[in-house]
This record gives C-alpha cells, structure tokens and sequence, in this order.
C-alpha cells in the first residue's frame, strides 16, 4: 500500500485544494503520470504520481483544502491485491478555510473497487438534466456513491471552466459561486501574499551576495544567425536558450550554486534543474524548472521552454516543476533594463540574472570597439558559497557562451 | 391549558359523551377502577353504568358488544387493556367489523372506535409490550390512528367518532404521561399525516412513541449540521402518501423510524412507498430504525435496548451522508 500524499509545490506552500482528480479507484497509473490538479496559492498544477500502481481509494474529494503532507490516495503496488479500506482519521484540515459547513465525524469514503458506479437516483436524474458525465465523478456519498450535490457540483465547475481557464471550481459550501474575474483577483492576491512570504523570507534568511559580469555576445549572435537561418521560424533558437545552457553546465561545474539550504546544511542536488522566472500577464510570477537542462540538446531546451511558458501563462504547471528548480535564471532583457539582481528563491541558493542585450562600447585587446553584450549577474547564498567561488561561476558562464557550439 | 396526553384521552371521551348520547364506553376495568391508564377516571359516576360499562376478561366478548352495538345505534367506544390482549378480538374486528359494510353491499354501517395501548417502555415485558400497529394497518375497511400529541390524543379521538366505519386507535404507553400547553382542544383530521419539524437535508418519518424521540434526534442532529425534516405519520391506514414524497422530493433521504419489529412492518410499507413513488428523488438509501427482533425483554436494560432510541436515530441519519450533509 502507497500512500499519495499532497506534495509541497515550493518552499512556501503548505497546503493545497484539491481541484480535479483524473483518476478513480481501479486505475492503473504509472510513474509520472498526471493524476489530479491541485490549487496553489500561485497555480492550478497538474499533480504527478511517482510510483507504479493501481489507485485503490480516493481519500480527499474534490475542492477540499488539505496540509502538505495529507494522504490524498492509497494506491496498490504492482501485485498487491486490495484489502479492505482501511478506517482513516479525516484528512488534517489545513488551517483557516472560514467556509467550511459544520460536519458530523465520520468515517472518510471508501470506495472498493468492483462493481459498476454507484449513483443515487436522483443523483443520476439530475446528471441527465444537467448533462453532467457520471464517468470520473468521485462520489461523496455513502459508501462513496455520487449524489445529487456531486453533480450539481459538477456542473457548476463545467459551467465556470468555458469563460475562463485556468479551471478553479468553486469549492463546496461558499455561499454563491465566484465569478471568474473575482477569482483571478482572488488568486492575484494570493499570489501576491504568497511571493511577499518567499521573498521576505529569503531577505530575512539568505545572506546575499551579489557579482556582476559583461558578457560579449556577438559570437554566441553570429551562431545562432547561423543556426537559426536553416530553421523554421517555430523551431529557431533564442539567445535565453544559451544561457539557460550555460547556466546548467557551470552550475554542474560549480555544484555549490546548485541546491538547497536545508536544515543548517547545503544538499547539493544531483540534476541541474533550472528555474525559469516567468512574469503572469495578471501579474505576478512563477519560476518553474526545466528538468536536466545540462543533459538535452539546444533545440529541445528551446521546445521545453516554449511549452513552460504557455503552460506557465495558462495556469497548467505540473507538479515536478513547481517543486524541482535547483537553481533559478532570471532575464529581465526583454524589459530593457541593464542588469538585474535576483531575490533568491528559497531554499536554492543561487539566482542568475540577464539584462537587455546591447550594443556597447568595449574594449578589446587594448582597442575600443562596439560590441553586443549582456550584463550577467549572481546572487548566491553566502552559506552556501564565497564570493572567489562566485566569481568562478559566472566566469564559467562568460566561458561557455563564447563556445556555443559546444553548448 | 395545560395537560397531558391521559387527560387529553379522558377529556375526548367525556366531551364526545355529553355531546352525543350514544356515545358509551366498554372494556376491562374502564368503570369503577377508572381505566387500566386512568383515561376513564370519574365518568362512571358522571355516565353512569349503562353507558361506562365494566367486562369480563374476554376481548372476543366485549368487542364483538362493541360492534353489534354500534350496527344498532350506538357510537361505542371500546377500550382493550393492550394491543398484545386484542389478539383475541381479531376475529371481532378483522372478519366483522372491516368486513361488513363490504359484505352487505354498503347496507350495514360499523362505527365502532376500538381503544389500545401499545407499545413498550414501562416493563411490562413482551406479553403486554409489543408493537402491532402494522397488523391492522394491513387491514382494508378500517381506520388505524396513533395519535402521537395531547392535541391529537384529544382531536383524533373525537373525529373518530364521527366516522361511519370502524376505528382503531393506538395509544403509545409511553405517552400517557407526555404534557401540553394548548390553547383548546379540538377535533383534529384523520386523514393526513403532520410535519412535526421543517428541515432540508432528511426526512425522518415515524409514529406514535417515536415522534419524541425523532424530534430529540433531530434537535442533536442540528447541533451537527444536519438539518431534519420531521414527518409524524398519525394515520397508519390510509397512509399519507403525499405528505411523505412532498417531504422526500426536498430532502432526497428518508430514515424510518418504527417501533414495530423490522420484518415485515409498517417501515418496510413505508420504504416501499418511497421507491415506489420517489424512487428518482432518492439521494441515499431509505434507512430503518426499529426494534430488535425479540419479544420485548423485561429487564429494563433489555428493554431499552431492544427499542429504537435517539442514538439510533442519529447515527442512521449520520449514516446517509457521506462527505458532508449538504
């Protein structure tokens, strides 16, 4: 028996409601796969599963609010054949949800697997009614069979998610269900409060320390001219790609600029991850990971990144990413501005910034010339890693853009 | 006002007796010891003994008195000890009295209302403590009452004794001494049955004796969220079906609760109804809260224990829901 329990998303969170499942009771599922959608305070993110197995009980409806930590599912492993249910205390109600309905303790649903669907009568009307598809409802019922306020919540979640992705059903019990502009607002305000708690939390806790690098650019531009000429316009490459790139490959050079500080200690983390900071059209950010970004070729980094983004933007982030990054890039180019040095995002304990590619006087081998430079940037954790150490990494970085054909 | 339950009965008959004439009063110990549940304490020296009369030990005997009374003239008023001792008179009133108006192509008319007392509660162990209601209310020609208020124990009394066919009323032993603060007592229906409490989230529908304990319930059910509606049936034949499924197309859940024993009784009519009737608006199973199936024991845990009680009746209603009662 494997517990599934509610994963923390970031540093920050510490607690989750629960959104969709996209399993029931019977399925199979298999490493990586999506299985539920969870709210955060920043996203709606696609939770994935991280073992083998048969989902055998569903132990959080949908729109409960639950503690990081909180068993959502048993799942079976391979070969294991299913017991009874086991009697469950309610899962830890995470704190402050003011609109929660007085209930009766209870034993949790169970819902054994075996035998067809079970809908109550007019549960089963009403879905009619409302053209409400019984299939992958989880029932809240007595012995977990979906009744008529499963469907009509059903329903109504159908009814919000048209106008307006991402989904965000209306939990049960709120008076009356939220519009959509109310709950982007809503959720603007969470994500507000919830990066006011990371970043306030990195300043009180990391010692920074920052450094700064120009970087000439043109042979890193004269490449990718090169490279991009013989790519459709979809597929060519942008220069964010090679910093990403090198970013990765000095941070497996450096190691103490990839990882985490937990627990009065650096763990050094094994893959390098990196966080793309993202700025949300309603406002706001996220810095979800590209996985193994020192491991895959430019042109897949280039596709991985432009998913992110949409994915990002639409509200759609997976699980992985959310809790993965190792390290973060941030590149405010695009803005204009030169340079810019980054609030780590806790508990990684480096942030590389990028400034606006420019043409710039430089001088080379004793001789002015104008080239296109980046300003790069590093603020690291100074518990982590000293400033000489520093200044090797971006060093690294520098390097490598100068080869980007070795990238 | 304040009364209760006893007086309530005593006063309905008292009323009806003085009001009409050939109204009379029989059964075992009813005159000079005043009635076996003093509801006919005073009216043998008001009435007099031609009209309260004093029988044998011999249901058979006094109820068939009771019905060729009623087919000369007379509105008697027969009282049985309890519904365990009225087992002799089926044959009275099963073959006799609902038959006959049948059997005579409508000439002969039974107005005859048949007294008991039912149920458990005081000790009295199984031979004087069962539930047979449902017997009767399987009966086709007779009007079976349980009447479950003081306002009723006086109301349904009095309107059956104004109806041209036969009546059977149970009056629960737990009752008798169940108190009231009325205004007046009138005559009340007998025909429909009462919603007792208002509620959204469950029908709980019971009778007699178990309306105190249904209304306890759903007052602890309250305290947890969960709001009942609760039904007092009051007729158990004819059954009110529409005041039933009215209840169940708002609550969607239904929880019988039932004195009688479980197979085969008036719960068990009652759920089938439902299906029957409401089978698209049901949200759960419909639930049954009744007595184990042994002869009511004597010893007073036994007893308690054999009986439908409030935490039974909670825990069924609890039972409907699963995540939460909305």
């Amino acid at each position: 028996m494997i517990d599934f329990v509610m994963p923390t998303l970031g540093a920050d969170m510490d607690e989750g409601t629960l959104d969709e499942w996209r399993v029931k009771p019977g399925d199979a599922v298999t490493r990586g796969q999506i299985v539920a959608v969870v709210e955060t305070t920043k996203a709606a993110v696609e939770i994935e599963c991280w073992h083998d197995g048969v989902v055998q009980e569903l132990l959080v409806p949908v729109g409960q609010t639950v503690a990081v930590g909180t068993p959502l599912a048993t799942l079976l492993e391979p070969g294991e054949s299913p017991g009874a249910p086991s009697a469950r205390p309610e899962p830890a109600a995470a704190p402050a949800p003011a609109e929660t309905s007085p209930a009766p303790a209870r034993p949790a649903p169970s819902a054994p697997v075996g035998h067809r669907l079970w809908v109550s009568p007019v549960a089963r009307r009403t879905a009619v009614t409302l053209g409400v598809d019984l299939k992958g409802l989880t029932g809240t019922g007595p012995q977990g069979a979906i009744t008529l306020r499963d469907v009509e919540h059903a329903a109504a979640t159908a009814h919000h998610e048209k106008p307006a992705p991402p989904p965000t059903p209306p939990r049960p019990a709120t008076a009356a269900p939220k519009s959509a502009a109310e709950k982007a607002r809503e959720r603007g305000a969470a994500m507000r409060a919830s990066i006011a708690a990371a970043m306030s939390r990195s300043k009180r806790e990391i010692p920074h320390y920052y450094l700064a690098n120009e970087i000439i650019l043109d042979p890193a531009l004269a490449w990718l001219t090169e490279q991009n000429a013989g790519r459709p316009i979809t597929e060519r490459l942008l220069p964010a790609v090679l910093q990403l790139k090198a970013v990765a490959l000095a941070a497996r050079k450096f190691p103490e600029f990839n990882g985490f500080w937990r627990d009065d200690g650096f763990q050094p983390a094994a893959g390098q991850h990196v966080g793309v900071a993202i700025s949300l059209r309603g406002g706001g950010l996220v810095a979800p990971a590209i996985h193994d970004v020192s491991e895959k070729p430019l042109a897949e980094l280039m596709a991985d990144l432009t998913d992110l983004v949409a994915r990002a933007r639409a509200g759609s982030l997976r699980s992985s990413e959310m809790s993965d990054p190792t390290i973060t890039v941030t590149n405010l180019g695009e803005k204009g501005v030169d340079a810019v040095f980054g609030v780590i995002y806790p508990e990684q304990v480096a942030i590389v910034g990028f400034g606006r590619p420019a043409q710039r006087v430089v001088v080379v081998d004793g001789g002015i010339r104008v080239a296109t430079t980046v300003q790069s940037s590093l603020a690291a954790d100074h518990r982590a890693s000293d400033g000489a150490r520093g200044a090797l990494f971006l060093a690294e970085i520098d390097r490598l853009l100068q080869r980007p054909q070795e990238l | 006002m304040k009364t209760t339950y006893r007086s309530a009965v005593h006063d309905a008959i008292a009323d009806a007796m003085r009001a009409d004439e050939t109204v009379v009063l029989l059964g075992e110990d009813v005159g000079r010891y005043g009635g076996t549940y003093a509801a006919s304490k005073g009216l043998l020296a008001e009435f007099g003994p031609e009209r309260i009369r004093d029988t044998p030990l011999s249901e058979l005997g006094f109820v068939g008195i009771g019905i060729g009374a009623s087919l000369n003239g007379l509105r008697p008023i027969v009282e049985v000890m309890t519904v365990n001792f009225s087992m002799l008179a089926l044959d009275q009133i099963v073959n006799t009295a609902a038959a006959l108006r049948h059997m005579s192509g409508g000439q002969f008319s039974v107005p005859v209302v048949v007294r008991m007392a039912t149920g458990a509660g005081r000790q009295l162990a199984a031979q004087h403590s069962h539930s047979l209601e449902n017997w009767y209310a399987h009966i086709p020609g007779i009007t079976v009452l349980a009447p479950a208020t003081v306002a009723d124990a006086y109301g349904m009394l009095r309107t059956a004794l104004t109806h041209p066919d036969p009546v059977v009323i149970f009056e629960h032993v737990a009752l008798y001494n169940l108190g009231d603060d009325l205004e007046s007592l009138e005559a009340t229906d007998i025909r429909t049955a009462a919603v007792r409490r208002s509620g959204g989230d469950v029908t709980v529908i019971t009778y007699g004796g178990c309306l105190p304990k249904a209304l306890e319930a759903a007052e602890e059910l309250a305290r947890g969220g969960i709001d009942c509606e609760v039904i007092d049936l009051r007729v158990l034949r004819p059954l009110d079906d529409a005041t039933m499924l009215e209840s169940v197309r708002k609550t969607h859940r239904v929880v019988v609760v039932d004195e009688g024993w479980r197979t085969g009784s008036l719960a068990g009519e009652i759920s089938a109804r439902i299906v029957e009737q409401g089978f698209y608006e049901l949200d759960a199973p419909i639930a049954r809260v009744c007595t184990a199936e042994v002869p009511i024991p004597y010893a007073k845990h036994l007893e308690q224990a054999a009986l439908p009680q409030v935490d039974g009746i909670v825990a069924a209603v609890r039972g409907l829901f699963g995540e939460s009662p909305r």
